[in-house]
């Protein structure tokens, strides 16, 4: 063949506005209606748009926000922890019971013991092979059996006994608490190990196409076992947290959470298929999420069941524009 | 084997190497060596274990017995991490990149220019991918997912990664199989360059002008054994092919090298008519028909607008306007069932990703489109699927250990046929086949071939999108030639010459 004479083909030389569009909505999309809402809401109610009231929220939506951030590691990688739920409730009586040691104590338990369930699941996970619904479901199991035998099949309610890791729940800078900022904190580090470090791309690159990332040379199970750590010690961090707010280790709040987070990170613009997601996206995700529970609570007469049912509509809607977002770039 | 010596002493080696699979031998205590600067040819019909080798090299798959030598020192490499660290660097037969991540992601995953604290510095990195693949020639803005460009461009970025600075053996299963004249031509440059600053190449490749215009040596495998080793261009053409095939010479030479019989003329009426198919940026107006019995090609370059075309008749692709009529009746757009019951059938392009579902067995790869035909009330009659499958099976000399074998463990050319008797299976009047012999090896090759004749003697209109021109000259009838989505030429009967289709492609007439 002669291939002097071929002329050279055209070549989509950037992105359409149209993959563009589709692009930043899947983004963007939770913070455009989050913006929405805090209009509406502003518009609706007097007091929604008080200092008191959106410390509130920030405050009351950080817990989930810290979960989901793990969780945002996980589904990139193509995975799901279904643990976490359960390890936020154990972390939090964990943290209750320890705080009689002091408030060093109060934090690192949970953080050792989450993060060794965390730990373990990864090992599995990535050595095994086995589905990480499996596992991480048998972990929800284990991790709460762990919390029912610590109390006393829920009988025995830890009481947070040091003052200062009281205040770490309870006190705040004007109106937010600083479990907000905690959450802050924890947002800027996972931000940039997501998208500045290695680890980050490796994260995205199994979650995109494992084979292939393993043929590129990344450390799948490296990466996969360090995934779940991250997940299960900010489960444990968040319990503890909430302990802290609560002066107790509530045993049976956040029952099912790991729903409503992986909800968040959905919502927030990441593929359950893996490969692709933000932080910020999660972050908006989870504060639309208090913030619907806040808007209803305002509305009162319904009862808070009524919020799941509206994230539950919510989460559909986003899971299908997803799909037909999806499907605009595949054809053009 | 013939125990010719290696040049510049051998960089990497295998020796008794013995793979296993269950129910194969992939390879059978084979040895190999890689000489210091060489470009080392591996070849062998599809499922002789050229890439099972190629893997065991590089840290994929442990071997059963034998060992792997590495600059001459005995290596274990326990995952293709080990293998790259260590400088050899692969290009594998099947997805080497990740699709979502965007093409400067891509290139330098695992090895990110960094700044200050060591964290990712991707404008750096952006601007060094856009430059280095400047040089491939992919121009795309590489902040796009790698998955939206074309599998040409997508190979070149697998190419632009394996050659780093710091790979001594760079390793190629078959990297051509997608890549349109001029990617070719960079590929060969790069490997020219690889061999002068004296790094070893192995190069798997079926296409036997490109292997006798860059190779030293050559190493034939067949059924997971080494039939010859030694130079190249002491090794005639036919005898290679010979090596290969395990024929002998003259059955070689007298059938040629493509297994197209004459032409069929055919003055029916045509059974497909598509007119004025039309999609914003991507096809213009395109009109064809095809005769029962006639074998029709869409010639033109990648992107040219010949698989758009394809998959528009078939209703895979939805369009702005145009329609596509099977014997006078028209199909409703947009709809594959639809397509499939007025008797359009399409054999993708990607067989990986659109056709073949490798989890599932041959038996049920075969009748899945067929199965609401072979059922009566809606009730499958095992008896009929069995029958279906073993006539297909046997028509089609599909290789496999048998009708329950999954898919995935075959041989690409023994998939490619899976997927044609899943649709001869369905009774077709259309058959839209894309690419039909692309990275099968030369037996299977002669064999796709043949059965296409067959199938346009019997009666089948087809529709035949090729990239190698030898054979879109020695099987169509009539070409049809696609430049930019729009029909620019079509040559009937003596005009069909590999000459007259270029000067097509090229817009020679226009001016
Ligand atoms: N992962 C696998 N599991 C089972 N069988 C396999 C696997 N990979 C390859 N094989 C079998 O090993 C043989 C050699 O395959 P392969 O190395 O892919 O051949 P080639 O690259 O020369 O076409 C074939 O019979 C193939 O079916
Ligand atoms: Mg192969």
């Amino acid at each position: 063949m002669t291939t002097q004479t071929t002329p050279a083909p055209p070549v989509p030389a950037t992105q359409t506005s149209r993959e563009r569009a589709g692009r930043l909505f899947q983004q963007h999309g939770a913070l455009l209606v989050l913006a929405v809402l805090l209009v509406a809401g502003t518009v609706a109610f007097d007091s929604f748009t008080t200092p008191a009231n959106l410390g509130n929220i920030a405050t009351a939506s950080s817990f989930l926000a810290i979960i989901a951030i793990g969780m945002t590691f996980v589904i990139i990688s193509g995975g799901i922890d279904l643990s976490v739920g359960s390890l936020f409730v154990l972390g939090g009586v964990l943290a209750a019971y320890g705080s009689r040691y002091g408030a060093a104590v109060a934090l690192a338990l949970p953080l050792v013991v989450c993060g060794a369930f965390g730990l373990v699941q990864g090992l599995i996970i990535a050595r095994t092979r086995m589905a990480p619904f499996i596992v991480t479901l048998a972990g929800l199991l284990a991790a709460r059996g762990l919390m029912l035998s610590l109390t006393d099949e829920g009988a025995t309610t830890y009481l947070v006994e040091d003052d200062l890791f009281a205040r770490i729940g309870q006190g705040g800078v004007f109106d937010v608490g600083y479990p907000f900022f905690v959450m802050l904190l924890v947002l800027a580090v996972a931000a940039v190990f997501l998208q500045r470090t290695g680890f980050g791309q490796n994260v995205y690159a199994i979650g995109g196409n494992e084979d292939a990332a393993a043929l590129m040379g990344v450390p799948v199970a490296r990466t996969k076992v360090v995934v779940y750590l991250v997940s299960g010690l900010l489960a444990g961090l968040a319990g503890a947290l909430n302990a802290a707010r609560l002066s107790s280790g509530v045993t049976i709040l956040g029952i099912g959470l790991e729903l409503d987070v992986i909800a968040a990170v959905v919502i927030g613009g990441t593929l359950l298929t893996g490969g692709a997601g933000t932080l910020g996206g999660t972050i908006a995700g989870a504060l639309l999420l208090g913030v619907i529970q806040n808007l209803i609570n305002q509305v009162g007469g319904l009862t808070s069941s009524f919020q799941q049912v509206v994230s539950g509509a919510f989460l559909a809607v986003v899971v299908v524009t997803h799909r037909v977002l999806g499907r605009v770039r595949e054809d053009t | 084997m013939s125990g010719s010596p290696v040049p510049g002493g051998p960089v990497l080696e295998a020796d008794g190497a013995l793979k296993v699979f269950p129910g194969v031998t992939a390879l059978d205590r084979i040895s190999f060596a890689l000489g210091q600067g060489e470009v080392h040819a591996l070849v062998g019909e599809n499922g002789a274990g050229k890439s099972t080798l190629i893997k065991v090299l590089t840290g994929v798959y442990r071997l059963d017995a034998g060992e792997i030598r590495y600059r001459g020192e005995r290596v274990e490499f326990a995952s293709p991490l080990e293998a790259q660290r260590a400088g050899i660097s692969t290009i594998y037969q099947e997805v080497n990149l990740v699709p979502q991540m965007s093409v400067a992601r891509n290139l330098f995953l695992g090895r990110e220019p960094r700044s200050r604290f060591g964290l990712i510095d991707f404008a750096g990195m952006r601007e060094r991918a856009s430059e280095i693949l400047r040089g491939y020639g992919v121009r795309s803005d590489v902040r796009r997912p790698l998955g939206s460009l074309g599998l040409g461009a997508q190979q070149m970025v697998a190419l632009a990664r394996a050659v780093q600075a710091d790979a001594r053996v760079v390793i190629m299963d078959e990297p051509t199989s997608s890549l349109e004249p001029r990617e070719v031509d960079k590929l060969f440059r790069t490997i020219a360059e690889l061999k002068e600053q004296g790094r070893s190449v192995v190069y798997v490749s079926h296409r036997m002008e490109e292997l006798y215009r860059l190779c030293d040596r050559v190493t034939v495998l067949r059924d997971g054994r080494v039939v010859h080793t030694g130079p190249l261009a002491e090794l005639e053409r036919l005898r290679l092919i010979s090596l290969m095939l395990g024929r002998n010479l003259a059955e070689v030479a007298a059938e040629g090298l493509t297994k197209f019989g004459g032409r069929h003329h055919s003055h029916a009426a045509p059974v497909l008519r598509a007119t004025g198919l039309s999609r914003r940026h991507v096809l213009d107006g395109v009109s064809l028909a095809v005769r029962p019995g006639e074998i029709v090609g869409l010639g033109g370059l990648l992107g040219s607008g010949r698989s758009e075309t394809a998959k528009a008749i078939a209703g895979a692709l939805p369009l702005d306007s145009g329609e596509v009529a099977v014997a006078e009746k028209p199909v409703p757009g947009g709809s594959v069932a639809a397509a499939i019951r007025a008797g359009i059938n399409l054999l993708p392009e990607d067989r990986k990703a659109e056709g073949i579902i490798p989890t599932l067995s041959v038996r049920e790869n075969i009748v899945l489109a067929a199965l609401p035909r072979l059922s009566r009330a809606g009730i499958v009659s095992e008896g009929d699927v069995d029958r279906v499958v073993e006539t297909f099976m046997r028509r089609l000399r599909i290789k496999a250990a048998g009708p329950g074998q999954r898919v995935a463990e075959l041989s690409g050319g023994n998939q490619q046929k899976v997927l044609l008797a899943r649709w001869m299976a369905m009774n077709p009047k259309v058959l839209l086949l894309d690419e039909p012999t692309r990275g099968i090896d030369v037996g299977a090759k002669a064999e796709v071939q043949t059965l296409i004749d067959e199938l346009a003697k019997e009666g089948l209109a087809v529709l035949l999108i090729s990239s190698d021109l030898e054979e879109l000259v020695e099987g169509s009838d009539r070409v049809v030639v696609l430049r930019d989505g729009a029909v620019v030429g079509e040559l009937s009967g003596a005009e069909v010459t590999e000459e007259k289709i270029m000067a097509a492609i090229a817009g020679e007439n226009d001016d």
